[in-house]
């Protein structure tokens, strides 16, 4: 993957809930900038705002400050060139697998038709076009649902804990099927975690958040080769750097929590 | 790669393939064996206590007795007459009210505005006995079919519109999300999402609607009329044709049966993605 030109630019992003009685700052001064063609994970312990981060460059949640921009427009709203897996996979449960990842898209198009399926192909779901999603295993309905967003050839794909309710085995799998796509079609990709192992196997970079407020606190570009061994040295040092952040990040918070008492 | 066989072994694994092996030809008939011994020996212990003369033959005309009078009734043309009279009654009735209630459902589920101005006049008027009605109903429209099939109608209304609704309002937020995500407009969602996803509530709708819709057939024919099953019965009630009103009773029994696994086919068929 050669990086080229930045395709989303995140500059002094701020968000905060209102609750009934207080404010609290989800997101503070957030800058990021992620290039054409990039696998970027972002990390954190939960409650660091890596999921409001997600979903506002998805357009799902608004009433921010800082710019956002995808492409150099900034982002409006929810559109179908910015792909969203959820941690669920949110299939319709009355539609079959073919028509679930065909969605509002009609199948009778031959072009659809062609597209779903090289995409069932490439999700290694053949036979189970016709299959309805209540006879799926969690990690089949999370691939159909990464097929769903990638019919509509989206500009980047985010995801946001896509494989956290998967078991281990299920989990490793699943992220080199991503891998597999992400090398075959060089589809930006941005993957929210909490799994320190599956952000090092995975991304490019990785942000590293910490919570309350959510703040970028680390930035680690990875560059090993792909496909990567967890078992290697290499990985295990990246692992090692990681987790140095997220020491640094409790040593901060306990700081911070003593000071309060 | 061995994953296609993980794959297929887990979807073996889940419960619901079970569900169909059960499914087969001899466990079917067994199942009905099983089924219909109860009621079969309860005939024929009936039968035989009307042979021995040891209960009514006029509160209790024997099974065979019954059968004869459907036989006669059956032969001059009337049960013909008088069922079709009721079928299109109920029939014209439930497609009245049911429709107007899943119309109803269907806009003031969709519009808040709409909830806010009609919803509590709809519960004030579901309300109002069912048969205390009747009386006016024959009164305004008649002893003729538009008497009953004002009745049936408003009967078969509530259950639509309240299931019609309250499968709206329970649509899944999370898929809603999706259909943001995938640029659904306003129509799509609504199309493509809302109405599927309400099917299986408007089903239970229309199976309790068609279930109220029998019962109000029944009152409206035996309160006044002159023609139906209703009015058999009533009119052989006031000969004391005992086997002519079970005929009636046995009859309207059938058909609610029917109804119902004529429901059940339907909602199979097109609820068969349901995990349940």
């Amino acid at each position: 993957m050669s990086t080229s030109s930045s395709l989303l630019n995140i500059q002094g992003l701020d968000k905060s809930f209102q609750t009934e009685q207080q404010s609290v700052q989800a997101l503070r001064q957030i800058e990021l900038d992620v290039k054409e063609g990039e696998f970027v994970t972002v990390i954190g312990p939960s409650g660091c705002g890596k999921s409001t981060l997600l979903r506002i460059i998805a357009g799902l949640d608004t009433g921010y400050e800082g710019s956002v921009k995808l492409g150099g427009q900034p982002i409006t709203g929810p559109g179908i060139d910015k792909g969203f897996i959820f941690q669920e996979p949110r299939l319709f449960p009355w539609l079959t697998v073919e028509k679930n990842i065909a969605a509002d898209l009609s199948l009778r198009d031959k072009d659809v038709r062609r597209r779903v399926d090289e995409l069932i192909e490439l999700v290694k779901l053949k036979g189970f076009e016709q299959a309805y999603p209540k006879a799926l295993s969690g990690g089949m309905a999370q691939r159909v649902a990464i097929a769903r967003a990638l019919l509509r050839n989206p500009r980047i794909l985010l995801l946001d804990e896509p494989f956290g309710a998967l078991d281990a085995f299920t989990r490793a799998h699943m992220q080199e099927v991503l891998l597999d796509i992400w090398e075959r079609n060089g589809t930006t990709m941005i993957l929210v975690t909490h799994d320190i192992d599956e952000a090092v196997f995975l991304g490019n970079r990785i942000i590293i958040l910490k919570p309350r407020p959510g703040e970028i606190r680390g930035r680690v570009t990875v560059d090993l080769p792909y496909p990567r061994k967890k078992s290697s040295a290499g990985f295990q040092e990246f692992r090692y750097k990681v987790l140095n952040e997220f020491e640094r990040i409790d040593e901060l918070a306990f700081g911070e929590a003593g000071a309060g008492i | 790669m061995s994953v296609r066989q993980d794959d297929l072994a887990e979807a073996a694994r889940k419960p619901l393939r079970r569900a169909w092996v059960i499914r087969g030809s001899g466990r079917w008939l067994s199942s009905l064996a099983w089924g219909s011994a109860l009621p079969v020996a309860f005939l024929l212990l009936w039968q035989w206590l009307g042979d021995q003369e040891l209960i009514s033959p006029l509160l209790f005309p024997t099974p065979l007795v019954i059968l004869e009078s459907f036989g006669w009734l059956w032969n001059t043309g009337m049960l013909a007459e008088n069922f079709g009279a009721s079928l299109y009654r109920m029939a014209a009735g439930f497609g009245l009210g049911g429709g107007l209630g899943l119309l109803l459902g269907l806009f003031v589920g969709l519009s808040r505005g709409m909830e806010k101005l009609l919803d509590s006049t709809v519960q004030m008027v579901r309300m109002v006995p069912h048969i205390s009605v009747t009386f006016l109903f024959v009164l305004w429209f008649g002893i003729g079919d538009t008497s009953k099939i004002m009745l049936i109608a408003k009967g078969c209304f509530f259950p639509l519109y309240i299931y019609t609704f309250l499968g709206i309002r329970n649509t899944d937020r999370k898929l809603f999300e999706v259909t943001r995500v995938l640029a659904y407009s306003r129509f799509k969602q609504i199309v493509r999402l809302v109405l599927p996803a309400s099917v299986p509530n408007i089903v239970v709708g229309v199976r309790l609607s068609l279930a109220v819709a029998w019962g109000s057939l029944v009152v409206a024919e035996m309160m006044g009329a002159s023609s139906g099953l209703g009015f058999l019965m009533m009119d052989a009630r006031a000969m004391s044709d005992t086997p002519t009103v079970f005929v009636g009773i046995a009859l309207f029994t059938v058909l609610g049966v029917i109804t119902d696994v004529i429901v059940l086919l339907v909602e199979r068929r097109l609820l068969a993605w349901r995990d349940s």
